[in-house]
């Protein structure tokens, strides 16, 4: 083997094999092996963030509304009415009293308390105009009995002794309204876990097929690194770090911005409290609040939406892999 | 150091485009790959760095045969092979320096074990003054150049180097080849896929011929 003419006369910078001294600042090798700044990965930093947002806009909602229903259920719940109707021959007072008596008696209950005559007057004000004097109708009288949270009153008992003492009062513990509140409760709940869950899958594919789109855009870093000899895992490691904190951060942005909003109406609504209008959405939906709770599931959301990206990330790299292998 | 013996390749359903190749590349020895255009010379080459598998022979590489190595296996042996393409590779996000040293990174060295070898190299190639530079501002010699870096850095036993000189004028060509001489006095075993006649009439060297699927050996 000999080196031709040509070649061995040529004069080149590489002829130096005894190489000159390293400089005293050589280059570092600081760059990121997959660049921190591209498109693609700004692109799927904001479908994370917006993805991110709009589910944690849909957690607070449901939480809301699961919260909401369950309120007006047990504020239906806590309450029974006992209804004594005037009879000719007895006294309708003497009965409230003695019926009043009955349910004070019975365990669970908290308070019992009659509706005064103008209290009864306007109840019936709507369909039968102001003015009236009950004494000329046979209006019934209406007990108000307030139970403990959470106690279950023996309420046959109740009837029983009603019956025995007080033939005209009958009882009604709002089961039929109950079980209307119960399922309606349970379907508020149940449509708002079923959005829940779209917006999820929503989030998980749109936020992996952007994922698939940032990776293919380097898809020549993953050849070259396979080409020098790295290790599936030492690419798809890189990969996954570089995603997990782009999705991180989508994510973080996202969720913040929905835990700001939620912050700022929660605030609003303590401040509106005692305005006709904010009695009003209180009524209706109760405290805009998601609790801890809330707050804690939309933090869940962030790290969930991060993992997502970064294993996207590392099944994407692993199939190109596979391809190139 | 590479065996191959009856390796046949064939893509899909297609005809078999390479048939009973049964030849050996040892330690130290330099070599021009060629045939024309279309002939499977990057496909050959692809099977020696263990990135396409054969579909009939048997492939032995540093004593070991290819077929029964792990996914880590065959990139621990890529290690020990260098490999140079036509159109470089290199990553445009990274400095000359930085794509250089990609090797050592991936093999997990700190940069101070290797910052003085890398440029040391470089400078060896004659790229000391573009060390901080990204290779879109390089020239084309240059980037070849980078890419030769790249592949050596990590000292590998073999350098297979895919139409080198493709993409530069026959003056620069003439001196990447001198380059890879001058890699291969160091030890290096040298494969270069070419076919520029008159690049492999400037070095007296082995020359393996593709030909209708067929390879031909010229000592």
């Amino acid at each position: 083997m000999s080196m031709t003419e040509p070649i061995e006369t040529m004069a080149e910078p590489w002829d130096h094999l005894d190489a000159p001294p390293v400089p005293a600042r050589a280059p570092h090798a600081g760059a990121s092996i997959i660049p921190k700044s591209s498109l693609a990965g700004r692109s799927l930093a904001a479908v994370v963030a917006i993805m991110t947002f709009l589910a944690s806009l849909t957690t607070g909602a449901v939480m809301l509304v699961i919260g909401a229903a369950s309120d007006w259920q047990s504020d239906v719940a806590r309450e029974v009415t006992i209804q004594v109707r005037p009879v000719p021959g007895r006294n309708v007072e003497a009965d409230v009293s003695k019926a009043i008596a009955i349910a004070r008696a019975a365990p669970g209950i908290a308070a019992a308390r009659a509706y005064t005559k103008e209290e009864s007057a306007r109840l019936v004000e709507p369909w039968l105009g102001g003015g009236l004097s009950l004494d000329e109708l046979p209006i019934p009288r209406l007990i108000v009995v307030k139970l403990f949270p959470g106690a279950k009153p023996d309420f046959a008992a109740v009837r029983t002794a009603l019956a025995a003492q007080v033939p005209a009062a009958s009882l009604d513990d709002h089961r039929r309204w109950i079980d209307r509140m119960r399922t309606m409760a349970g379907t508020a709940a149940a449509a708002g876990i079923a959005v829940f869950a779209l917006v999820l899958a929503a989030t998980v594919l749109s936020v992996t097929f952007a994922t698939r789109g940032a990776i293919a855009t380097n898809r020549p870093i993953i050849e070259v690194l396979h080409y020098v000899g790295a290790t599936d895992g030492f690419v798809g490691g890189q990969f996954q770090r570089h995603f997990l904190m782009l999705g991180f951060k989508g994510a973080a942005l996202g969720g913040g911005t929905a835990i700001l909003l939620f912050g700022v109406a929660e605030a609003a609504n303590t401040w509106l409290t005692g305005t006709p209008g904010g009695d009003e959405v209180a009524a209706l939906i109760g405290t805009i609040s998601i609790g801890v709770a809330g707050y804690l599931a939309i933090l869940a959301l962030i790290v969930f939406m991060a993992l997502v990206t970064a294993l996207a990330s590392r099944h994407t790299v692993n199939r190109t892999l596979e391809i190139i292998d | 150091m590479i065996r191959f013996d009856n390796v046949g390749l064939r893509y899909g359903l297609g005809p078999e485009i390479l048939r009973d190749l049964t030849f050996g590349i040892d330690g130290h020895s330099f070599q021009f790959l060629t045939g024309p255009s279309g002939a499977g010379k990057t496909s050959l080459l692809r099977m020696m760095f263990l990135s396409l598998r054969p579909t009939r022979g048997l492939i032995t590489l540093f004593d070991q045969d290819a077929a029964t190595l792990s996914k880590d296996g065959r990139a621990t042996l890529r290690r020990r092979i260098g490999i140079v393409f036509q159109d470089f590779r290199l990553l445009d996000h990274m400095t000359t320096y930085e794509n250089v040293a990609l090797p050592l990174r991936v093999l997990g060295k700190e940069e101070a074990q290797y910052r003085a070898e890398v440029v040391e190299l470089l400078q060896w190639v004659g790229l000391g003054e573009c060390m901080g530079a990204l290779p879109p501002i390089l020239s084309g010699g240059e980037k070849q150049r980078a890419a030769i870096a790249r592949a050596v850095i990590a000292r590998p036993q073999i350098l297979l180097a895919d139409e080198p000189t493709g993409n530069v004028d026959p003056n620069l060509g003439q001196r990447l080849l001198r380059l890879f001489v001058e890699l291969n006095k160091t030890g290096t075993a040298v494969v270069i896929a070419t076919h520029d006649i008159a690049l492999m009439d400037e070095f007296d060297a082995r020359r393996l011929v593709l030909h209708e699927g067929r390879l031909h050996v010229y000592d």
